[in-house]
């Protein structure tokens, strides 16, 4: 078994065996959801209801004319309590809309249809009508990504079963609980994009993920799947990046400013492929997910079926989350890349891959000292920057050096302050260089 | 809401800080410093703690008279009066390795702003001080393992002026003249392979080197050997594997590009052997590094890493 990876990048404490003994269990619809209108890159939705209207689950309750967006829907039946700002784990305050849930009604169950002859296009919308988004972090709306452009091919389709962050676990249990409905998915988006070859990625920490889809594969009998193939991957942060994967897998990279697209790329997260599968199949939209609560808080971490719009607060009530020591930090996301929350009325939303809550000593605060030049930046970084030379132009105004050091290329993956023996925010700087450059050129 | 602390990700940080690099390489110096002191007994405990009180005492000062953050923590003051201490000769008057010290710090550290600011090794800075002020203690040397003060020549010294080979056996142990720290290469190459375990230092340093110093001193050697000493002499003798293990991969003052690693030690190499085979002193290793010291911008300039994605990539 040849083991795939990409240059630099760094392997911090995986921390992942605490939350994937446990069973995948449902966590318990909310009482109350705060559904956002913006859960994706592009257009936020305007609200489809107003106040006081009865909703039922599934049903749109934000949309948007603008191509470059996705649809939301309600997440409970019940009824819309208001439509006002809140705390969104991403972009501070947005609107959303709260919805009380009526305990009355029984919960949705969704049948199967037949979708063996729809074209690609049918296919395409009905994952625009479930409102599907990239599920692994970055939300960008799949239908948008699924309608490549005149003129481009797709040669390659990715899966993205990597998971490399720390703690998260919600693909590694899908890939092993679901395998059979995620290889579903992958089938659907070969009929749409007909790639020369798919490739499921997995880091090498996922032995049984990788044996599950190997098997799936020499098993299955449709054409599509059992041309596909397993990629195990070196156990490395970021290796789910979509250029490290494509760099891991066909050495290639994508050019400066560009998207996996422009090189016949294009990558998909297990979690999207189970999505799609069942928006394709069950006409399912997307109003759950499976989120990580881990932490080194916790007593027992473990993976959830959540609702989109469930707070933190009622998920730890709701289930009875019982924390070992008070969590400094409550992280949407993992630790190299997540986002700290404020407080507990913050809602699960499509792209919330995890919620970890940290302790002091996971998450200390380190007191920024000079930088040594000792350069573990430079050689971790996936993209050949050089964050010390960034960082020290950026803090001396100077962005015209800022840009020849390409500070614009920069992922924002962490490597760099993970590993920093001086404890500076590299990235901090990067992205300040980044921001100042973006308003210059406006 | 409840208070929960807010601040960019990552989250999570490596457990390597500027403090666990310094005593890495304060440990990796260990054996050397137990082979010094082993050789030259209280002569070499003399100078090592006269080196290190006049690098932490320096330091302690100017940081307090400048009304700046003390700095002693990080443990790279204690590091460079080792460093200095160990490429000094045992034999020194206690007053020049402190003087040493106080320059090292001084001149070669604290003038520029402190750690990380500077652009010479502050331990070569002050050897050179004192190589300038004081040449004859600086070129006088003890022989090992005797509790009176006999002089002697060092290898480099004995192979340069009178053609003669110091055995390998010797050189490999240490039972040699020379300056505290650098006659072991034993010693020296445990405390390499220590800081390349724990990638404290870059290997490319190290390998560009010696590599550099085996070829430029083989070619002489092949061509004349009745002149020339072999390689392996070059390697083992003199402030070879001190410096290329531990001066030319001071993060500080070196390049922060793996290709300008490889520029920077093979530089060093070309310098070290121009002044040991042609040069008027048996040894360069001091001039060589901090003549690449000085290039480090220049080199880090045009050695930056190839954009992502760009014209040559995949």
């Amino acid at each position: 078994m040849k083991i795939l990876t990409f240059p630099g990048g760094i392997h911090p404490p995986y921390n992942k065996d605490i939350s994937i003994g446990e069973a995948l269990r449902t966590a318990p619809p909310p009482e109350t959801a705060i559904v956002p209108l913006s859960q994706h890159i592009g257009a936020p939705c305007r609200p489809a209801v107003t106040k006081g209207d009865e909703v039922s689950e599934g049903q749109v309750i934000g949309e948007s004319p603008s191509f470059v967006s996705s649809l939301v829907h309600s997440p409970v039946s019940g009824k819309v309590q208001d439509i006002k700002k809140a705390f969104h784990p991403a972009l501070g305050y947005t609107e959303a809309v709260f919805i009380e849930r009526d305990p009355g009604k029984e919960p949705l169950k969704y049948t199967s249809c037949d979708s063996e002859d729809l074209t690609q296009k049918e296919l395409i919308e009905k994952v625009k009508k479930a409102g599907i988004v990239g599920m692994g972090g970055a939300a960008f709306p799949t239908h948008v990504k699924l309608s490549v452009p005149e003129g481009k091919n797709i040669e390659n389709l990715i899966i993205n079963g990597a998971e490399c962050e720390p703690y998260l676990t919600c693909d590694h249990i899908l890939m092993t609980r679901k395998s059979a409905e995620i290889i579903k998915g992958i089938e659907i988006l070969i009929r749409v994009l007909e790639p020369k070859n798919t490739y499921i990625a997995i880091e090498d920490n996922k032995k049984a993920a990788i044996f599950a889809f190997e098997k799936l594969i020499r098993e299955s009998t449709r054409k599509e799947i059992s041309a596909a193939r397993v990629v195990p991957l070196e156990t490395k942060y970021p290796q789910g990046g979509e250029k490290q994967l494509i760099k891991a897998i066909s050495g290639k990279e994508v050019p400066p400013g560009g998207l996996p697209l422009d090189i016949g790329f294009l990558v998909q997260n297990v979690g999207t492929a189970l999505a799609i599968h069942e928006a394709v199949e069950y006409d399912k939209p997307l109003i759950e997910r499976v989120v990580t609560l881990s932490g080194d808080c916790l007593e027992r971490p473990g993976n959830y079926h959540m609702r989109i719009g469930t707070t933190v607060k009622e998920i730890v009530e709701k289930l009875g989350i019982e924390f070992r020591q008070d969590p400094k930090k409550i992280i949407f996301g993992g630790p190299m890349m997540g986002i700290a929350q404020p407080g507990t009325e913050v809602p699960v939303l499509k792209n919330t891959s995890g919620i970890l809550f940290l302790s002091e000593s996971t998450a200390k605060d380190l007191e920024e000292k000079p930088c040594i030049r000792c350069a573990k930046c430079v050689d971790v970084c996936p993209v050949n920057l050089m964050p010390t030379e960034i960082m020290r132009n950026v803090k001396a105004r100077r962005w015209e050096e800022a840009e020849a050091l390409n500070v614009q290329d920069c992922m924002e993956c962490g490597c760099c302050t993970y590993t920093c023996p001086a404890r500076i925010p590299l990235v901090q700087y990067i992205k300040e260089g980044k921001t100042a450059l973006l308003k210059k050129r406006k | 809401m409840n208070k929960f602390t807010i601040s960019a990700s990552p989250h999570i940080h490596s457990p390597v800080d500027t403090t666990f690099m310094m005593r890495g390489v304060i440990k990796a110096l260990l054996p050397a410093v137990i082979a010094g002191v082993y050789f030259f007994r209280m002569y070499a405990v003399g100078v090592l703690a006269a080196s290190i009180a006049g690098c932490v005492i320096t330091e302690w000062l100017l940081r307090k008279t400048r009304r700046q953050e003390a700095s002693l923590k990080d443990s790279s003051a204690l590091l460079t009066g080792m460093l200095l201490a160990l490429v000094l000769p045992p034999a020194l008057p206690l007053w020049m390795a402190f003087l040493g010290g106080v320059v090292s710090i001084a001149l070669g550290k604290e003038v520029f702003g402190g750690l990380g600011k500077n652009v010479f090794n502050p331990a070569l800075l002050g050897r050179a001080f004192l190589m300038a002020a004081f040449p004859v203690a600086l070129t006088t040397w003890t022989r090992p393992v005797s509790l009176d003060a006999v002089t002697t020549a060092t290898p480099l010294g004995l192979a340069k002026f009178e053609h003669a080979v110091t055995p390998y056996a010797q050189l490999f142990l240490g039972n040699v003249g020379g300056c505290i720290g650098e006659t072991s290469a034993l010693a020296l190459i445990l405390g390499i392979l220590y800081l390349l375990y724990h990638k404290i230092i870059d290997w490319r340093v190290p390998a560009a080197y010696i590599g550099t110093v085996a070829l430029f001193s083989g070619v002489a050697w092949a061509a004349a050997p009745q002149l020339y000493a072999p390689p392996l002499f070059h390697i083992l003798a003199g402030g070879l594997l001190i410096g290329a293990g531990f001066m030319a991969t001071d993060p500080v003052t070196t390049p922060v590009t793996a290709k300008g690693r490889w520029v920077f030690g093979a530089g060093c190499g070309l310098i070290t052997m121009t002044i040991r085979l042609w040069g008027g002193l048996p040894e360069g290793v001091m001039y060589s590094i901090l003549c690449m010291n000085a290039v480090t911008p220049l080199i880090n300039r045009y050695t930056r890493p190839r954009r992502y994605g760009g014209s040559n990539g995949g």
